[in-house]
C-alpha cells in the first residue's frame, strides 16, 4: 500500500457520500461553466467583417422609442457614410407560437448588400428581394427550423403594429453570425400598416473603420436639440448596451455565479468536516503511531482536493462535451446508464431493494439526459437557435479549475485545524 | 546474572487536571523503574490513573511535573514533531477497541507505521508478513477488520504495534472487550513478545487473570502506587 492508496481508500470509504459530494461539485461547476459561457457568448463581439464598418443609430431615450423617417437625408449627408437603411422591429408572431421564435425587421431592401453584406444569397434572390414589395428573406436557421422554402407565403400577426401581413419568401440567406432574422421592405410596412414617417432605428455603413468615430460623433450632433435625439454607436457597443438593457445580464449572471460558488463552498466544507469528525478516533490512532500534523493535514487536503477535482472533471468536462459534441456526451451517458443498470440489477439480486431501485432511477435520469443530448447534439438545437456557438474556452475551464482547487483547499482548512488541535488522548476518547 | 537494563525510569511524576476551581490529581508523585523485557501489568480501580500513566510513558500525554525517561530520552521534553518520530520508532500501541482503520485490510493496517519509514515496498511486505505470522494471522492478511473476530482484530493491532520493532509495547485494556478464549490468545502473544523477543510490554488491565500473564504487577490507587 502506498500513501496514495491510503488516501483514495479513505476518500471512498463512504461511497454514497463521496458520490454525492462529487456530484454536487460537478453539478455546480457545470452550472458555473454554463453561466460563464452564456455571459461570454452574449457579450462576444460580432465576428463578421461587416461589423467593423457598421454603426447603429437609435433613439437616445431607449431602443423602444422610434425615430422619424425624415432623419434619413441628414444621415446620408454625413461624410464617410456609404449606405443607410432603416431597421424596424415588426414583432410578428408566427402561427400563434408563444415565446421567442425569430425576429422580423423592416428595412430598405436595396441597402441589404451594402449594409449587411455578409448575408449571402444567390443573385436572383437578391434581385427578387430588391424588386418585389411584399417579399421577404429569411435566415437559413429559421428556414430549416420551420421547413420554409422559397415561394412559400408567410403570414405574421404583429404585436407592435395593428396589422397582419403576408409575405412572399424570395430568398434564404446565410453567412451572418446568426442566420435567423426575417427581413422585409420598410415601404410595405409603412403602406400596409399605415405607419408613414417612423422607423425603429438606422443602420449605416461607413467607408473605412477609421471613419467610424467621426461618423458617430457627426450623427449624434446632427440631431442634438431636436425632438428625436439619437445615440449612434458601433455595432459592438450597440449589442452591449442592448444586453445591459435586457436587465443587466452581466450583474445577474455574476451574482448567480457567486451564489453557486458560495453555496458550493458551504456544502463541501460541511461534508469534509463531517467526514473528518467521524474519523477523529482513527486520526488519533494515526497520530499515536507517529503521523505528524502536517501529514494528517496532507491526507485531508488530498482527499478534499481529490473530490473537488473529480467534480471538476465531471462538471466542466461534461459541459464541454455537451456543448461541443452532444453525440459523444450521449454515448457516455448511455454507457454510464448501462453500468448503473448492471450494478443495480446485481444489487437487487442481492436483495438490497431500495439501493437497487434508487440506482435504476438514477440510470433512467442519466439515460433521459443522454437521449436529450442525442436529439439535440448542438447548442443551436438545444437552445432553438438562440445560441449558434457555445464555446467552453480554456479560460472558462481555468476559472472552474481555480474554483474547484479553492474549494478543495478551503473546505479542508477547518477540519485540518481541528485535527491539529486534537490531542491523541482526547481523540482516542471520541467514540465512533 | 547481570543487572537487568532499565528501559523506563519515572521520577516524581504528577499529572493534575484543573477544571476551574476543582483540581483532579490523576497521578501523584510516582517513581517507577521498568526493565527491558518485562511484561508489566498496571492494575487498579477505575479512575486511579492507569491510562494516564500509560499515555505519559508512551509519549501521547504530558505530565504536570516530574520526569519520564525511556532508554535515556527524556520524553517529556521532546516537541510535538520529535515526539511523533520517537513514538513511531520506539512505541507500539494496542488500545481497547477500534484499533484498526476499517477500510484497510489487516495487512495494510499493519503496514501503516512503516509508511513513515524509508523502507522499500519489498522490505515493508517482508516485515508485515513476519509480524502477522508472529500473531498467527498470516492467513487473514487480506481480510478487512469487520471480517475478523474481536480477538483477531486485537492480534492485528499487536502486529501493527510490533512491526516497527519498537522496544516498548503499550496496551490499554487490550482484552477488555474479549471473551476469555480470545483474551487468552491475545495475552499469550503479548507474553511471548516479552519472553522471546525481549520487548518491554506494559499492559493496563482490570482482570487479575490477565495480570497473571505478566512478569510483574503494580497497583495504582488514587494516582499513587500501592503494593
Ligand atoms: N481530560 C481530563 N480532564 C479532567 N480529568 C481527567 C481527564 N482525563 C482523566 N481525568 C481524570 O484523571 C483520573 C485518572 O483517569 P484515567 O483515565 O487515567 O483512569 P483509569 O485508571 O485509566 O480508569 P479506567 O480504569 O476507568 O480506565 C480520573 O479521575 C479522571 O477523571
Ligand atoms: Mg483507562
Amino acid at each position: 500500500m502506498s500513501i496514495g492508496t491510503f488516501i483514495i481508500k479513505n476518500a471512498l470509504r463512504n461511497k454514497r457520500r463521496a458520490t454525492l459530494s462529487i456530484l454536487s461539485v460537478a453539478v455546480s461547476l457545470f452550472l458555473l461553466v454554463f453561466l460563464l459561457v452564456t455571459l461570454r457568448e452574449l457579450t462576444l463581439p460580432p465576428e463578421d467583417v461587416g461589423a467593423a464598418l457598421r454603426v447603429a443609430v437609435r433613439n437616445k431615450i431607449s431602443i423602444a422609442n422610434l425615430l422619424p423617417a425624415k432623419q434619413l437625408p441628414a444621415i446620408e449627408r454625413v461624410p464617410g457614410v456609404e449606405a443607410v437603411t432603416p431597421f424596424t422591429w415588426y414583432g410578428g408572431r408566427y402561427q400563434n407560437e408563444e415565446g421567442m421564435t425569430f425576429a422580423q425587421f423592416a428595412m430598405d431592401a436595396r441597402k441589404l448588400r451594402s449594409v449587411f453584406g455578409e448575408a449571402k444569397m444567390s443573385q436572383p434572390e437578391y434581385e427578387a428581394f430588391e424588386t418585389i414589395k411584399d417579399s421577404c428573406i429569411i435566415g437559413k436557421v429559421t428556414a430549416e427550423k420551420y421547413k420554409l422554402k422559397i415561394g412559400d407565403r408567410l403570414t405574421l400577426d404583429s404585436t407592435v403594429y395593428p396589422c397582419t401581413l403576408t409575405f412572399r419568401i424570395v430568398g434564404i440567406y446565410a453567412g451572418t453570425t446568426d442566420d435567423r432574422n426575417m427581413l422585409f421592405h420598410q415601404e410595405y410596412l409603412d403602406d400596409a400598416c399605415d405607419n408613414a414617417g417612423w422607423v425603429g432605428m438606422w443602420w449605416l455603413r461607413v467607408s473605412t473603420p477609421d471613419d467610424m468615430p467621426r461618423v458617430i460623433a457627426a450623427v449624434n450632433k446632427a440631431f442634438e436639440n431636436t425632438s428625436a435625439e439619437v445615440r449612434a454607436e458601433s455595432e459592438r457597443a450597440f449589442q452591449l448596451s442592448f444586453i445591459s438593457m435586457l436587465g443587466n445580464v452581466r450583474v445577474l449572471i455574476g451574482s448567480i455565479s457567486s451564489v453557486v460558488v458560495f453555496t458550493l463552498i458551504l456544502v463541501s466544507a460541511s461534508t469534509m468536516s463531517m467526514a473528518v469528525r467521524e474519523r477523529f478516533r482513527e486520526l488519533a490512532i494515526l497520530k499515536a503511531i507517529g503521523f505528524r500534523r502536517r501529514e494528517l493535514f496532507a491526507f485531508i487536503l488530498a482527499e478534499s482536493f481529490g473530490l473537488a477535482m473529480a467534480g471538476l472533471l465531471l462538471g466542466a468536462g461534461g459541459a464541454w462535451l455537451l456543448f461541443t459534441n452532444g453525440k459523444i456526451f450521449a454515448a457516455i451517458c448511455f454507457g454510464i446508464t448501462a453500468i448503473i443498470v448492471g450494478s443495480s440489477v446485481m444489487t437487487i439480486v442481492r436483495r438490497h431493494y431500495s439501493s437497487g431501485v434508487t440506482g435504476l432511477l438514477v440510470a433512467a435520469l442519466v439515460a433521459r439526459i443522454g437521449l436529450w443530448a442525442f436529439q439535440n447534439p448542438t447548442i443551436s438545437k438545444m437552445t432553438n437557435g438562440f445560441f449558434i456557438t457555445f464555446e467552453v474556452t480554456p479560460k472558462i475551464v481555468g476559472i472552474a479549475a481555480i474554483v474547484a482547487a479553492g474549494l478543495g483547499i478551503i473546505s479542508s482548512i477547518a477540519p485540518a485545524f481541528s485535527v491539529a488541535r486534537m490531542s491523541v488522548v482526547s481523540g482516542l476518547k471520541t467514540l465512533d | 546474572m547481570p543487572e537487568p537494563e532499565t528501559i523506563v525510569a519515572i521520577r516524581n511524576l504528577s499529572k493534575v487536571y484543573s477544571q476551574g476551581e476543582i483540581q483532579v490529581t490523576a497521578l501523584n508523585n510516582i517513581s517507577l523503574d521498568i526493565a527491558r523485557g518485562e511484561f508489566l501489568t498496571l492494575m487498579g480501580p477505575s479512575g486511579s490513573g492507569k491510562s494516564t500513566l500509560l499515555h505519559i510513558i508512551a509519549g501521547i500525554d504530558r505530565p504536570t511535573s516530574g520526569e519520564c525517561r525511556v532508554q535515556g530520552v527524556n520524553v517529556t521534553q521532546l516537541n510535538e514533531s520529535e515526539l511523533a518520530d520517537w513514538r513511531n520508532q520506539n512505541v507500539g500501541f494496542v488500545f481497547q477497541t477500534f484499533n484498526l482503520i476499517p477500510v484497510l485490510t489487516a495487512f495494510e493496517n499493519v503496514e501503516l507505521p512503516l509508511l513513515l519509514t524509508k523502507l522499500s515496498r519489498k522490505q515493508r511486505q517482508q516485515l508485515v508478513s513476519t509480524a502477522l505470522e508472529i500473531v498467527g494471522l498470516a492467513d487473514r492478511s487480506h481480510h478487512l477488520p469487520r471480517q475478523l473476530s474481536g480477538g483477531q482484530e486485537q492480534r492485528v493491532a499487536i502486529a501493527r504495534a510490533l512491526v516497527t520493532d519498537p522496544s516498548l509495547v503499550v496496551a490499554d485494556e487490550p482484552t477488555g472487550n474479549l471473551d476469555s478464549h480470545s483474551a487468552q490468545e491475545v495475552l499469550t502473544v503479548l507474553q511471548s513478545l516479552s519472553r522471546t523477543a525481549n520487548k518491554t510490554v506494559i499492559m493496563v488491565t482490570h482482570d487479575p487473570k490477565a495480570a497473571a500473564y505478566g512478569s510483574r504487577s503494580i497497583h495504582l490507587e488514587k494516582g499513587e502506587l500501592s503494593n
